[in-house]
Parts: C-alpha cells; sequence; structure tokens
C-alpha cells in the first residue's frame, strides 16, 4: 500500500456518516468548546463541495443566515464533529456548486432528488 | 545524541486531541545498520557510522563490500554519520526507528530543493529598489549599489548577489515526533522537512 495511505488508513477512525455530495442538504452537528464547557451546535444547509481525498478530505457547506449567505469548511475526518444529518438529497450536474454565491432567493434553491 | 536515516515520503495533516488540523511529514526512517563504530582512542571522536537503503552488490565497489562485509550485512546505499552516540551500538547491529518515542523533539537534515539561479529579492530577501511608478521602471527586483567608487574601487567579498539557490544542507530544529509507526519503520514528525519527497534526510536529537 501507497505510504500516505497507509497512514491515513492508521489515523482514520470510524465514522459512520450518511453518503452526502453536493447540492444535499445536510445538518453537521458539531462541538464547540467554550471555557471548559464543550457543547454541541449544528449548522444546517447545502453541501456546496467535496474536496480532497483520505484523511485530509473536506466539505463545505452554505447556508443563508439572516439574508446573508454564510459558508463553512469541515474537515470530514474531524474529532470536533459530533454527527452528519443528511435532510435532503439534491439533483445537480455540478461536483462544486460555486455559482450559489452568484444568487439568492428562489434562484438559489436546489431540486430534490426523487427517488 | 541518537540518529536514524531516513527517506521523505510526503506530507499530510493529523487532529490533535483538541480538534486543531496540524501539517506533518512522513518519513520512513530506517532500519539502518552499524557500520563502524568510531572512538576517541582510535579515530579521535566518538560516532556511529549508520548505512540505509538496499544497494545490489554488482554495484558496489570491492572496497565498500569488505567494508559491508565486516559488520556482516548486504550494501547500503546511503551512509552517514551520527556524532557523540548515546545509543550503546556495536558493529552490525539493527537501529530501527523505536529510537524515538511520541512527543520527543527532533532536529531533521536533509538537502533542501534546488531553486536554480535565483535573484537577491529570493535568495537574499532584498527589498528591490524604488518604486513601480513615479517613471521608474526595470528596478523593482533590481539588488542596488554594489558598494562604493574609486574607495574602495573594488566590490567587498561576500557581497549577496544573485546565483544559484537551495540544494544545500538545512537542519530543522525543535520538530515534534508525533507518532511513530514501528511495523512499517515510518515516523511521523510535525511540521515541514528540507528536500522534495524521496530525499534523504537525518533524524537526530
Amino acid at each position: 500500500m501507497d505510504a500516505v495511505a497507509y497512514v491515513h488508513d492508521q489515523l482514520t477512525g470510524k465514522r459512520d456518516y450518511p453518503p452526502f455530495k453536493a447540492g444535499d442538504n445536510i445538518t453537521v452537528n458539531y462541538k464547540i468548546i467554550e471555557g471548559n464547557k464543550e457543547r454541541i451546535q449544528s449548522f444546517k444547509g447545502d453541501v456546496v463541495k467535496r474536496q480532497g481525498e483520505g484523511f485530509t478530505a473536506t466539505f463545505t457547506v452554505r447556508k443563508i443566515s439572516d439574508g446573508i449567505g454564510v459558508e463553512r469548511l469541515f474537515p470530514l475526518f474531524s474529532p470536533n464533529i459530533d454527527s452528519i444529518q443528511l435532510n435532503k438529497a439534491g439533483k445537480v450536474r455540478r461536483a462544486k456548486l460555486y455559482y450559489l454565491r452568484g444568487l439568492s432567493g428562489k434562484s438559489a434553491r436546489i431540486r430534490e432528488k426523487r427517488v | 545524541m541518537k540518529g536514524i536515516i531516513g527517506k521523505k515520503i510526503g506530507m499530510t495533516s493529523i487532529f490533535e486531541p483538541n480538534g486543531r488540523q496540524t501539517a506533518c511529514t512522513i518519513i520512513e526512517a530506517g532500519p539502518c545498520v552499524v557500520t563502524q563504530v568510531k572512538t576517541t582512542e582510535k579515530d579521535g571522536y566518538n560516532a556511529l557510522q549508520i548505512a540505509f537503503g538496499e544497494k545490489k552488490e554488482k554495484h558496489t565497489p570491492l572496497p565498500l563490500r569488505q567494508h559491508f562485509a565486516k559488520a556482516s550485512t548486504s550494501p547500503k546505499q546511503f551512509i552517514r554519520e551520527i556524532p557523540d552516540p548515546s545509543l550503546e551500538k556495536n558493529l552490525g547491529e539493527q537501529i530501527t526507528c523505536d529510537i524515538f518515542q511520541e512527543g520527543e523533539i527532533v532536529e531533521v537534515v536533509g538537502t533542501s530543493k534546488g531553486k536554480g539561479f535565483q535573484g537577491v529579492v529570493k535568495r537574499h530577501g532584498f527589498s528591490g529598489v524604488g518604486e513601480a511608478t513615479h517613471g521608474q521602471h526595470d528596478r523593482s527586483r533590481a539588488p542596488g549599489s554594489v558598494g562604493g567608487s574609486s574607495y574602495p574601487s573594488r566590490v567587498f567579498k561576500g557581497m549577496r548577489m544573485a546565483g544559484r539557490m537551495g540544494a544545500e544542507r538545512v537542519k530543522v530544529r525543535g520538530l515534534k515526533v508525533v507518532r511513530v509507526f514501528a511495523d512499517k519503520n515510518f515516523i511521523l514528525v510535525g511540521g515541514s522537512v528540507p528536500g522534495h519527497n524521496g530525499s534523504i534526510l537525518i533524524i537526530q536529537n
């Protein structure tokens, strides 16, 4: 096995996230530490992209907060991520949804994938 | 001082217990063989000569083959010396990466990446001359004056100028051993180390 892949394999803990991709609507529950107290905060939005591979992979979630677009980038294997919920699977034609940044309101919606 | 020869594999990142993601370098360290023990009585100083990496016998000159035969080992590719060995080792003994523990502070010696012929701005951190506008041109990366005129009528030795940059011995100190994978001879060192992937390093402390 490739050496970098081996090290990633050794470091990667078991994370049972639902499989999600760009366009999906997810909720990320992540831990934040305030002083010495730890609590869980959630960030709900659309996945703009998944980037990287192995242990260093990240994903970006975009939401509209009080009319202002907010994007947050999470490392996929961050120990600070408590859980991820898949709310809606989106139907998109791109792997990176950067075009959402230029849109707002109705046009920024993502069609839901019907199974 | 204890040390081992290694090969830079590449970089990745790991998570600290507090959740911070930090960059680290994977080094394939050892196993090395002690090919000569230098002592004050015999050589004037204390050192361990260690060798790393397999090499074909037919590509090894006879004197080297005999040198390796003294340590009863196969020919090796790279030979380096570790000064003042605190590690008591005998001729022919193996050194593996588990001489380092997690959390230990080490220094890594390597050969930096060659940058080719570079100007003074990149090579010595000069700021260039003058401004970008106000009628000036072609001066933003210039070295400026290199000395006086009639006195001293020459350019002083050691004046920093453009030239070949990189591909020189560099030591990085204060790096932390993050993980040791003893079964695969991998050491994970926090931060970056000199050289390109596959270059030969000495890890010591």
